[in-house]
């Protein structure tokens, strides 16, 4: 026999779309952040694992050249630049500034692959050759896939803006947790940065 | 363009039949196949997912009787070196990957929405998504084994055994590549049923009043976040050097063979307590119901099943005692692996505690509650036993190991799976599961289960090491081994009798009714099945057991639309109403995008080139996925 | 001595057996058997509680009045005996691994060997400073009761694990590392180890035979081992030697003292004393050693050896030869 009801409240004066944490959305990108987070921090603990066999690190090569990867890291953190300013502005629910912003971030990932092309031409060895060289392929690897995947998900995004979707509620808070996950990124690179061209200068 | 304040929603001017018949106009799967295969709905994806992973079981179970047949008799010539390694390989793989780690997350999708007051999962198409690729990884590894390329090395896989010297052809890459199928699935499903918990609980049903079944699903799917990464790198490590010449795992190029295990028990241990915490969750539903009160000490339940979550990720090493690690470093593992002991303690008392201060009704769903007790506590017993580094040297890979870990996986999850089935049965087809035959199912069960694996105990010490496709005769192994095959059949023959009685129930089973059991929590408040939009107005709790604390008409919240999907969100810690979010409608996308991730997948086992020509359509089957639908703009947002 | 092994006996009785931890013949395995003993009383203890609790929830007569906060203050002695049950476990393996490490104290310095594994069988070399004195065998393990043993051991090719349950528990053989294990046999007797790391196919039957016996007759085993295999004497014997150094079996096998010095396969020197063949795979007798040679492929698919096609006289004469070897 099912139960009968009594009103208690009522939903409708609620708002249908919210940022942050009162979004699901933003909590499918937290999980995703954390998924790829540990990976990367398992890769990192992988390449200490394997250092720590090894008497000479890198073994049997030069570490990668210095300055590909300092660029890739100075454009990265000036991307942040327009980065901040897009969730600012997604949050505020421009939709003109955040067209804008789409695009110039769109135009840094550009960038970022084609430097990224110049950083693995110049890793200085072959994934192939020993292990050093495997799990430093793998971090780079790692990194990039994700860059690339954030650079896909913003030109999509950037176009999806243009439309006459881009003035739903819920576009703009895709649009700042794409800026969310842009954070994740270039703070990912930070640490895979220092590690992978730092470390062997280090030792 | 329609005010919002026009649009219809459930409340005062539309309830009863009306309301029910807009709401089935918009949550309804029509019958057609295209329908059933876009369909989003929770219960549909949870049911499908429940009865593959029941299905792989049987299949495991079935190789499991052929590794005992060929095992009941010294030097049996029944069954060939290869063909042994590749079925205890693919028993193992089946019964971890494919059976318990889904089964769990099946259950979950479908009963926690319910159990939560909501109308779907947080992201209805990441679910429909997980089960096609969940599905695909599946078909891929059996149809492998089934033309003689199945995994040969066992369900951990060790390097250098598993690496490209060792393993020839592509049984392992096979292998590797299931892992990331189910593990991009498992995956999924654990970031839904994350933001699902947090944010989509009934107003009123803070945090701390969740049902046990939610804290548990919360608990193992964080774990599945920070545990199945170590996995997929590992396995993605292996592929890559037997495919495009890493050297990870390569002791002469640097390369370590221990990385690999260290990689694979990091997420292996948290694994098997992804697999025992939702049957956790299980004892504690039906504990709760069958005793006709609350589980005792409701905070030190939760505490337990958080402590155990993160203890966990502690142990690993405790799989590589025999490795020749420092011994100093050994004594935190052994301490740790026994520390997880007092959390399991503490659970144990509390259920009986509950037994004790309530009513007990003893149908089957709490009888395979008592097998569960029984069993996993003994399981739970030897692992203390192995977790001290000298005792472990002697029975570490022998059938010691094989007994215990079947005492803590079947007692501590199949058992109160098999109770969750029967308990949950009536909600999920309208009819409820032959009881007297159920009881019966539990004592074949448990006496099939305890002659099979008890003596396994002792064959190991008396020095039979596992994974051996036969033994000498005259070692004092060869009675307990027939002893353990004969049980194995009855085992089996209790599952055989769980499965006709599913069957037979299905058509004849005694109509159930909403609420059979006079259960507290709120999947009992809507009717067997439940309608596709699980409740026509969204419930309110004020309590811990919701429908044990409101004897009367439940108190609800109305105001949602009934032309649109729509759900409510609410507040992490207290529930409190925070928004109405749009649930995605039926989309074919997911299906498609599975498709073509299965092809990514299994074409990388052969060439490096399909990640990159196989994520082509695959991004497009994503941006297609994520694209809104074309048309007038809404006046509220709608997900199609 | 014999008071511990009765302790450990009564739970476990029956339990002897070439290749059992229940029945201890060297001194780190009696330690661990004590330590099984105990674990298995606490625990047992524990788990009786556990049913003695679980029986009296099912059985006990419904009363009014809940006991709800006896309960709280009996969870909360669970705890503490919970508590203080793995720390004494805890305690007490800490204190068996301090035992186990010492076991080999204040006795003579230590029998030192290596052990080198592969797919699927053992290759064993007694170590010495003096070249002349360093013994390979394959299989089988000599040792001296009452003397300390020290194994270096090493893989191959894939990972392996060492283990002798009368003696010790394992270790893992694993390529890229060394690892090593020490035993200390106190019973003469012939025992029986097993790979104990799936190492592929004929992971099954990857055994070996330990013989502890008397210091003397190691000793005696030992002279007898290192000098080299005997000459043949008749011209048939003769004949069966030469067949043997002149076609496959020289490449991969080898036998001290003569041409064949292969290394791929196990030394052969002094087989026809072994117990077993093919590592631990067969008794060692005419019969099985001839039908080894014959067909390997079919006895342990999978295995190195290659099924050679002999004629008849072929066969006999390299099983005459090698039974010559003991």
């Amino acid at each position: 026999m099912m139960r009968g009801w009594r009103f208690t409240g009522d939903a409708a004066p609620l708002p249908t779309h919210a940022f942050g944490t009162a979004s699901l959305t933003w909590w499918g990108v937290v999980g995703f952040m954390l998924i790829e987070g540990t990976g990367f921090a398992l890769a990192i603990a992988s390449y200490f694992f394997l250092m720590a066999q090894e008497k000479q690190w890198p073994s049997g090569a030069l570490p990668p050249d210095l300055l590909w990867g300092t660029i890739a890291t100075v454009v990265m953190l000036l991307s942040e630049l327009p980065n901040i300013w897009l969730k600012r502005m997604a949050e505020a629910e421009r939709i003109g500034p955040v067209r804008a912003g789409l695009v110039i971030v769109a135009l840094f990932g550009v960038a970022l692959l084609v430097i990224r092309g110049f950083e693995f031409a110049h890793l200085n060895i072959g994934w192939d050759r020993n292990a050093y060289a495997s799990i430093l392929w793998a971090l780079l690897l790692l990194h990039t896939v994700h860059l690339l995947t954030d650079f896909v998900d913003t030109v999509v995004l950037a176009a999806l803006m243009f439309t006459p979707h881009g003035l739903e509620g819920r576009r703009f808070v895709d649009t700042s947790e794409n800026a969310l996950y842009w954070h994740f990124v270039v703070l990912s690179w930070l640490v895979i940065y220092a590690i992978i061209y730092w470390v062997p200068r280090l030792g | 363009m329609t005010a919002a304040a026009d649009l219809p929603r459930d409340g005062a001017e539309l309830r009863g039949e009306a309301l029910h018949a807009r709401l089935s106009r918009t949550w309804d799967t029509p019958g057609d196949l295209y329908a059933r295969l876009a369909t989003v709905d929770h219960k549909i994806v949870g049911q499908r997912y429940i009865v593959t992973a029941f299905a792989f079981l049987l299949l495991g179970g079935v190789l499991a009787l052929i590794m005992r047949t060929q095992l009941a008799t010294p030097d049996s010539g029944l069954i060939s070196a290869d063909r042994y390694n590749q079925i205890f390989s693919m028993h193992g793989t089946t019964m971890m990957f494919l059976f318990a780690v889904p089964m769990g997350e099946a259950m979950a999708i479908y009963l926690i929405p319910l159990m939560l007051g909501t109308r779907n999962i947080s992201f209805p198409r990441l679910n429909a998504f997980s089960y096609w690729v969940y599905l695909a990884g599946g078909i891929m590894i059996w149809v492998a084994f089934l033309l003689n390329v199945g995994p040969e090395t066992g369900w951990f896989s060790y390097v250098p055994l598993a690496g490209p010297e060792y393993s020839a052809g592509k049984r392992t890459d096979f292998w590797a590549q299931m892992i990331t199928f189910t593990e991009v699935s498992a995956l999924a499903t654990s970031v839904s049923l994350i933001a699902s918990i947090l944010k989509q609980r009934a107003p009123g049903m803070a945090i701390g009043r969740m049902p046990l079944f939610a804290w548990a699903m919360l608990v193992t799917s964080l774990m599945v976040v920070f545990a199945m990464p170590a996995v997929m790198l590992a396995s993605s490590f292996l592929i890559a050097d037997r495919l495009v010449g890493t050297q990870f795992y390569n002791p002469t190029e640097g390369g370590d063979a221990l990385l690999w295990q260290h990689l694979f028990w990091f997420f292996g241990h948290p694994e098997v307590y992804i697999i025992f915490i939702p049957g956790l969750g299980f004892v504690s539903q039906i504990t709760e119901t069958f005793c006709r009160r609350p589980v005792f000490a409701y905070p030190v339940m939760v505490l337990a099943m958080v402590s155990i979550g993160l203890l966990a990720f502690g142990l690993w090493v405790h799989h590589m005692f025999a490795t020749g690690l420092p011994r100093v470093g050994y004594s935190f593992y052994t301490a740790a692996s026994m520390m997880i002991a007092l959390p399991s303690g503490l659970q144990i008392f509390c259920w009986i505690a509950t037994m004790w201060l309530g009513r007990p009704r003893f149908d089957a769903p709490l009888l395979w509650v008592l097998a569960f007790i029984v069993t996993f506590v003994m399981g739970g017993l030897t692992g203390v036993m192995v977790a001290s580094v000298p005792l472990d040297l002697q029975l570490h890979d022998t059938y010691f190991i094989v007994a215990h870990f079947h005492y803590v996986l079947i007692g501590g999850m199949v058992f109160p799976l098999l109770g969750a089935i029967t308990y949950w049965f009536p909600k999920i087809t309208g009819r409820l599961m032959h009881e007297p035959l159920g009881k019966a199912t539990v004592a074949l069960g448990f006496v099939g289960f305890h002659t099979a694996f008890f003596p396994m105990h002792v064959t190991g010490i008396l020095g039979m090491p596992r994974r051996v496709y036969t033994y000498p005769a005259g070692m004092g192994w060869d009675t307990l081994n027939l002893v353990s095959s004969i049980g194995a059949f009855l085992f089996a023959a209790a599952i055989l009798l769980f499965v006709l009685n599913i069957l037979w129930s299905l058509r004849r089973g005694r109509p159930a009714g909403p609420d059979p059991w006079a259960a507290p929590t709120l999947e009992w408040a809507t009717s067997s099945p439940p309608a596709p939009y699980n409740f026509p107005h969204i419930p309110v709790v004020t309590g811990h057991a919701p429908l044990w604390d409101e004897p009367g008409d439940l108190p609800v919240m109305t105001g949602l639309r009934v032309d649109d999907r729509e759900l409510l969100l609410t507040t992490v810690m207290d529930a409190d109403p925070e928004g109405r979010e749009a649930s995605a409608l039926p989309s074919i996308w997911p299906l498609i995008a599975a498709i073509a991730t299965t092809i990514l997948f299994i074409g990388s086992i052969f060439t490096p080139w399909a990640v990159v020509w196989g994520a082509i359509p695959a991004a497009a089957a994503l941006i297609a996925w994520f694209w809104p639908k074309s048309g007038d703009v809404p006046p509220e947002p709608v997900i199609e | 001595m014999r008071r511990r092994a009765a302790l450990t006996a009564l739970p476990l009785g029956g339990c002897a057996g070439i290749q059992s931890a229940a029945d201890g013949a060297g001194r780190h395995a009696a330690i661990v058997g004590d330590l099984f003993t105990l674990f298995l009383w606490i625990t047992g203890f524990f788990f009786l509680l556990v049913l003695l609790f679980l029986g009296w929830a099912i059985l006990r007569r419904r009363s009014d009045g809940t006991a709800e906060r006896g309960m709280a203050v009996t969870l909360a002695g669970w705890a503490g005996l919970i508590t203080l049950g793995l720390f004494a476990l805890t305690i007490a393996s800490f204190f068996t691994d301090r035992w186990l490490a010492a076991a080999s104290a204040g006795r003579e310095p230590p029998l030192r060997l290596k052990v080198t594994a592969q797919q699927w069988w053992w290759q064993i070399e007694y170590l010495d400073p003096l070249p002349a004195n360093r013994l390979r065998t394959a299989n089988v393990i000599h040792l001296p009761a009452g003397r300390p043993v020290e194994i270096s051991l090493a893989a191959e090719d894939v990972i392996h694990s060492f283990w002798v349950p009368n003696l010790a528990g394992k270790q893992d053989l694993i390529p890229g590392r060394t690892t090593d294990i020490q035993l200390l046999p106190t019973r003469v007797g012939r025992f029986r180890g097993q790979c104990a790391e799936f190492c592929g196919l004929q992971h099954a039957h990857m055994a070996l035979d330990i013989i502890v016996e008397p210091a003397k007759d190691f000793a005696a085993w030992r002279t007898k081992a290192l000098a080299p295999a005997p000459a043949p004497q008749t011209p048939q014997q003769k004949a069966d030697y030469a067949y043997f150094m002149t076609h496959q079996c020289a490449s991969c096998h080898a036998i001290s003292g003569t041409p064949a010095q292969g290394t791929i396969g196990p030394d052969l020197t002094g087989v026809a004393g072994r117990l077993s063949l093919a590592a631990g795979t067969l008794p060692n007798n005419r019969a099985m050693l001839q039908g080894w040679i014959a067909n390997p492929q079919t006895i342990k698919p999978g295995s190195r050896m290659p099924t050679i096609k002999m004629s008849g006289a072929e066969l006999e004469a390299v099983t005459a030869y090698l039974e010559t070897l003991s």
